[in-house]
């Protein structure tokens, strides 16, 4: 219904020029991920006027971007969830020559999001994180004692001790591709095998601790972390920060950390990219410079609490944020992260239903 | 003389033609919008879903083969992939996924029968003014968006929600309940939200029901209970059926539901299509899924629908 709408509406577009050269700009990123005055400032500088939808999973903008004529300019889909889609066929080539801004990006990182984008050619780093464990200080320390495994995924991992946070809420992301890799790192595997028999002693682990958790989902524990709902989460770097100003400003002597666990933590980039059907293209371009613009980069990483890849933003990022080592690890832990692996569909397949299995033990 | 006669004949042949034409192009709009309206949104949707069925997944875009396929020397090849059917009975996950949804759709329909019948019989036993105030009451959620309702009782279950906030306050309990993400929440939720469909076609039809027949049934002696199981509730029985269906059918491809207030031990078929749609990016088995729903749903219901047409036949 929805999709025969717009097409009425694409189809009323084409036939009048006028409105499709209007300056307009659909925009699909994640929830919670933008500060709240940059498209307004963006509008304002550019005169394009912004729809701003937002999804808070891969899978959902992947369902779109496959389908097709999703309507969207600009989507901002996690590394390898872009590779997969650039091997589909999904994105547009960035005409670097309307990205200037492309100087200010961190060579480093750049080279990193390159496996996933051979040659940056098709997106650049909005955000970067890790995929790590958010806790509520003293509701852990109250079962767990002072010597609580904070800093280690024998946090969650550990029966004994998953089953002591059971009462106080343990909430998983619902990411099979993250979860799964992150059970094998603990158990001392590699994280990016895609061996059938390594992948079935993750799973097997995490069905251990599923009877101590109270459910997978990637975006209700910001909320229910800060509120008291739940005492851990897995979950993403930022997200997790956001929960923490979030207990702050409630006051309620909720207070929360994020760990990177001592054993390594998965190390993902957000991509800004330009759907190969987009019909605004260079409004498209405008919005992914103006959003490699050093001040508006440092602003988003102030407001997100994301690692920004863009070197020229560094001096005006908050220095609390800047010595945060969940945020900005130090070199000992990024050498332990690791990127997401692409998995083959074979492998895709055997993934989603050892994690079916993992949720509702069947 | 005979040319003129034949002429008249003649006129009046077209004139009636032409009356028998616009009658029959009257009727055929008012069948044709209906059938044309099915055909759109029903039959056309379900054509493609069922030919993805029997597609192939690839890395494309969109992310399935097509079945045909052109080959040197002219041939088209249609190829019908019924791995995506043989595939659901391979894995047990997706029988147990459609037995635990019918058996939620079951009890969910069972509890909200016990719930709807007294409260239809209260609406069709009242005075006229009433009743009008209590069917205003009884529609009156669905002004407020569906799913902002189901948030709502997240924010009514939930551990620091209002009704732990109460038990706690009052002493009753030292612990907050677990009541979100349990098959509980579940329930209420799915029974709060299709209350209404239950009751109304329950309402319709009790406010018919013939007061002489109760009167009849009590002069001849018989206690109000037994008036009512062997006068109302017979005669009530076609408005149990079609509440009960208006419930049961929905709830077994519910989402939304299970999806905000269930635990991840809620499996529903839902869920599971989610899960192939967009985790495995599998449309094909997503849309083998989606048709053996659809023919699990249509068959009973077809198999009551000559049940309830044999029994209509056989009582006049």
């Amino acid at each position: 219904m929805n999709k025969l709408l717009a097409t009425a509406v694409l189809a009323a577009m084409m036939t009048n020029p006028v409105l499709a050269t209007e300056k307009v700009l659909h925009i699909y990123n994640w929830s919670d991920y933008i500060a709240e005055d940059t498209i307004k400032q963006f509008e304002a500088k550019t005169g394009i006027k912004v729809t701003y939808d937002v999804y808070d999973s891969n899978e959902v903008l992947e369902a779109k971007m496959l389908a097709g004529s999703s309507g969207y300019d600009v989507v901002v889909p996690t590394s390898d969830f872009l590779q997969r889609q650039i091997a589909a066929g999904v994105y547009a080539k960035l005409d670097k020559s309307k990205l200037p801004n492309l100087k200010n990006m961190d060579p480093e990182l750049m080279k990193a999001a390159a496996n996933y984008d051979p040659g940056n050619a098709h997106a650049v780093i909005y955000m970067w994180g890790t995929t790590g464990i958010g806790y509520n200080i003293k509701a852990v320390a109250k079962r767990l004692g002072d010597k609580a495994p904070i800093d280690s995924w024998s946090l969650i991992f550990d029966p004994a001790n998953a089953a002591k946070l059971k009462d106080c809420g343990i909430s998983f992301l619902d990411a099979s591709t993250e979860m799964i890799p992150a059970a094998m790192n603990y158990l001392g595997l590699d994280p990016r095998s895609t061996k059938k028999a390594d992948l079935e002693k993750g799973a097997a682990l995490l069905e251990k601790i599923r009877p101590f958790v109270r459910y997978f989902h990637s975006s209700q524990y910001i909320s229910d972390l800060a509120n008291g709902d739940i005492c851990v989460a897995v979950g993403w770097s930022g997200d997790v920060f956001q929960a923490r100003d979030r207990a702050a400003e409630a006051k309620k002597g909720i207070e929360i950390g994020y760990s990177i666990p001592k054993e390594g933590a998965l190390q993902w980039f957000d991509m800004l990219a330009i759907p190969v059907d987009s019909k605004h293209k260079d409004a498209a371009h405008a919005f992914i410079n103006f959003m490699m613009d050093a001040k508006i980069t440092a602003e988003n990483t102030n407001f997100v609490w994301y690692a920004n890849a863009n070197k020229a933003s560094m001096p005006m990022v908050e220095q609390e944020i800047k010595d945060d080592p969940g945020i900005f690890p130090t070199a000992t832990v990024k050498a332990r992260l690791w990127g997401a692996k692409v998995y083959t569909k074979r492998t895709d397949r055997i993934i989603t239903r050892l994690w079916t299995k993992v949720k509702t033990g069947k | 003389m005979s040319f003129s006669a034949n002429k008249a004949t003649f006129g009046t042949l077209i004139k009636r033609t032409l009356v028998k034409r616009i009658r029959f192009r009257g009727r055929s709009l008012v069948i044709g919008i209906p059938l044309w309206w099915l055909i759109v949104f029903f039959l056309i949707p379900f054509v493609v879903v069922a030919k993805i069925s029997f597609s192939e997944a690839i890395i494309a875009r969109p992310p399935y083969s097509s079945l045909l396929e052109w080959k040197e020397g002219g041939f088209l090849l249609l190829k019908l992939h019924f791995s995506n059917y043989l595939y659901l009975l391979e894995d047990s996950l997706y029988i147990s996924a459609y037995w635990s949804s019918i058996k939620v759709a079951f009890f969910s329909t069972l509890i909200a029968l016990l719930v709807a019948y007294p409260m239809a019989y209260y609406i069709a036993r009242s005075t006229e003014r009433r009743r009008n105030i209590l069917l205003m009451l009884i529609i009156l959620p669905f002004w407020t968006s569906f799913l902002l309702r189901v948030y709502a009782w997240i924010g009514i279950l939930k551990t620091h929600g209002i009704i732990n906030n109460i038990l706690m306050s009052l002493g009753i309990t030292s612990e907050p309940l677990v009541m979100m993400q349990t098959n509980f929440a579940v329930y209420v939720g799915i029974v709060y939200t299709y209350l209404p469909f239950m009751i109304l076609p329950l309402y319709t039809n009790l406010v018919k029901l013939d007061n002489s027949l109760l009167e009849a049934s009590a002069d001849l002696g018989a206690n109000p209970l037994t008036t009512f199981f062997k006068i109302t509730l017979p005669l009530s029985v076609p408005g149990i059926i079609a509440g009960s269906m208006l419930v049961f059918i929905p709830v077994v491809g519910e989402f939304v539901i299970p999806a905000l207030l269930g635990g991840p031990d809620t499996l529903m078929i839902g869920k599971v299509l989610w899960d192939e749609f967009f985790s495995n990016r599998d449309w094909p088995v997503a849309s083998a899924v989606a048709i053996v729903m659809l023919v699990l749903l249509v068959i009973p219901v077809m198999l009551l629908r000559n049940a309830q047409n044999a029994s209509r036949a056989a009582s006049t």
